[in-house]
């Protein structure tokens, strides 16, 4: 522990493009840009499947089979299959973000249709029965109903992205991973535990933003007066839509 | 009027959920279907806004053919109300009801209005406007469910089993509301029951439909408890249809007893000496509406409402037969209370007057009607 504040501690390791700032700067890019990506291809794919049912067995087995491939393996083989098709650091950048993205798509799916196939089926069928059209029912009704636990699912995913973004140093760039790689190198202990704290301490505080802007954006009408108490509760119930999943 | 033209939905597996429907729902009534479940009732109701499409057959409103509309169009004009009202949780109460008005393009502001205007309608207070439906009751919430049905004023309105999934006390009060309201609004309303006595209450005419979609009866109610064209439809109408049926009978005058009245407070030696041999007397209050009957000869200290025997119901003067009957049958003092129009005490009468005139208006019916002619 003592280490740790030592080398958390000390300005030299806060300054300049291996200080901790810039770290955390390139960590965050690079968790960002893969969920982005990941939210862009698994939102409106896990809306749709749950709009129409269509494809419902594929979302479910293959968001199972996608949480075992293991990142790092992955990320040599993209780092091995692209590498020699991109040039400069682009070689590196792109193959990490396909791994992250893929490690994030899964939550993110699985919240996204299991949200709209969970929006009461009676509100649907007023919906349509009032004379909205499909897309109408989908972006008035059912993503606002589905927002808790499409919030989950990348709150999940943001948990695992930050998490297994260290991975990049693993590949020569950079992000929080070099603090743990590099400081291996020269068996600097207080440098890979303060590496390991940070990366910690970075996902809780995007899930901190996250959980901040959820309450805002879901309607008070799906939280209800039990607000204060459910608070803890969409991290939970993305683990078992998950689980009940794969 | 909306018109079933041999209309038939067959499912791919060879099911048959409705077969050659032929009914007319007329203009400004409210045509109920009954049946035991899997006869169709609901399937017959949502070919008519086309959330199913019939295999066969043509639904016509008024003169116009659904088929050849846009569906979400049909839709927008015909009031939908469903068993578990359906309202969007992520909406306030005053949002769910605007819904149609706000698909048909209405401003914001008249949209809110609207709304505000249509809880007042339905017996919600405004306040209710600017909160979600998770905080409503169900009976509060069918009430918002039928406003929003209603949001755009639509000629017909659609209702599958509004009202059954509130308990009997709410349920009640729910369909005299409805009643009440479609007094003022008209509307042709085509309503789906499974509970015979929710259509008999509701119905300007009832049509009784058999498991494959048949229908077996259509009449009105009274028709349908007093001449039940087959053995199916007797049943369904269920046994004490008889006794049912004078419910649609008005009351006629009959002579009413006077009858020694007592107050809450007054004294056991008042009551006693006022009622004389009759062992029940019959207390009232301030305004003289009935409160019940209290027992002359157990009565101690003073008439409370503690001591009041509350079995008996209690019959209007501009009541049914059933009501009359009824009151006469419930009451301990065997005199049935019977009030004025405005719930002030009018006197009692006795079961078998009310039989007299039951039998003298079952005469009177046969004379003016040859034997025989029972239509369906």
């Amino acid at each position: 522990m003592n280490l740790v504040l030592t080398w958390l501690t000390d300005p030299a390791h806060w300054a300049g493009e291996d200080g901790v700032p810039h770290r955390i700067l390139e960590h965050l890019t690079y968790s960002a840009v893969a969920l982005v990506i990941a939210a862009i291809i698994a939102i409106p794919l896990g809306l749709y499947v749950g709009h129409t049912g269509r494809g419902k067995f594929l979302v479910v087995n293959v968001a199972g089979a996608a949480r075992a491939i293991p990142s790092l393996g992955l990320l040599f083989i993209m780092v091995l299959l692209l590498g020699p098709r991109l040039s400069g650091d682009a070689a590196f950048v792109v193959p990490c973000l396909v791994v992250l993205a893929v490690l994030a798509v899964p939550p993110i799916l699985a919240g996204a249709y299991a949200g709209v196939e969970e929006v009461d089926a009676s509100a649907r069928d007023a919906a349509k029965g009032m004379g909205m059209r499909g897309l109408q029912v989908l972006l008035e009704v059912e993503l606002p109903c589905a927002l808790p636990l499409i919030f989950s699912g990348l709150r999940s995913a943001t948990l695992q992205v930050v998490a297994t973004a260290t991975i990049a140093a693993t590949v020569g760039l950079g992000g929080l991973g070099r603090l743990l790689i590099d400081g291996l190198a020269v068996r600097d202990f207080g440098q890979m535990a303060a590496g390991a704290v940070l990366v910690a301490a970075l996902a809780l505080a995007v899930d901190l933003i996250f959980a901040l802007v959820q309450r805002y954006a879901v309607s008070a009408g799906l939280t209800g007066r039990r607000t204060a108490s459910r608070r803890s509760r969409p991290k939970a119930s993305a683990d078992s839509t998950l689980i009940t999943i794969s | 009027m909306i018109r079933f033209d041999s209309v038939s939905k067959e499912y791919p597996d060879g099911t048959v959920a409705v077969g050659g429907l032929e009914m007319t729902a007329p203009t400004g009534k409210i045509t109920v279907l009954v049946g035991p479940s899997g006869c169709g009732k609901t399937t017959s109701l949502r070919m008519i806004n086309r959330m199913i499409e019939p295999t066969s057959g043509r639904i016509w409103i008024d003169d116009r053919d659904t088929t050849t509309m846009d569906a979400a169009e049909l839709r927008r004009g015909i009031g939908y109300v469903i068993q578990q009202a359906g309202l969007f949780p992520h909406r306030t109460v005053a949002a769910n009801i605007a819904t149609v008005p706000m698909l048909l393009g209405w401003d914001r502001k008249k949209a809110r209005a609207r709304a505000l205007e249509l809880l007042e309608r339905v017996g919600l207070p405004t306040s209710f406007a600017d909160r979600y439906p998770s905080q409503l009751s169900g009976g509060q919430q069918q009430r918002v469910g039928v406003a929003r049905a209603l949001a755009a004023d639509p000629p017909v309105m659609l209702m599958d089993e509004p009202f059954s999934a509130v308990d009997p006390v709410v349920r009640d009060q729910l369909q005299d509301e409805f009643l009440r309201l479609q007094g003022d609004l008209g509307k042709t309303i085509v309503f789906v029951t499974h509970d015979i006595d929710e259509a008999i209450k509701l119905g300007d005419q009832v049509a009784v439909l058999r498991v494959g979609g048949k229908l077996a009866q259509i009449a009105e109610p009274a028709r349908l408890l007093g001449h039940p064209v087959d053995d199916f439809v007797a049943d369904f109408v269920g046994r004490d249809r008889g006794y049912r049926g004078l419910g649609f009978q008005r009351a006629p005058k009959l002579p009413l007893a006077a009858e020694t009245t007592a107050r809450l407070g007054d004294s056991a030696e008042q009551v006693r000496a006022a009622a004389g041999t009759e062992p029940w007397t019959l207390v009232v209050d301030e305004g003289r509406r009935p409160l019940g009957w209290v027992n002359t000869e157990q009565v101690a200290g003073t008439v409370s409402s503690e001591v009041l025997h509350r079995g008996g119901t209690v019959a209007s003067t501009n009541g049914t037969l059933r009501n009359l009957l009824d009151a006469a049958l419930s009451s301990p003092a065997r005199r049935g209370v019977v009030v004025d129009e405005d719930g002030t005490f009018a006197g009692t009468v006795l079961a078998h007057q009310v039989l007299d005139a039951i039998e003298s208006e079952r005469a009177a019916a046969a004379a003016a009607q040859p034997a025989g002619s029972a239509a369906r």
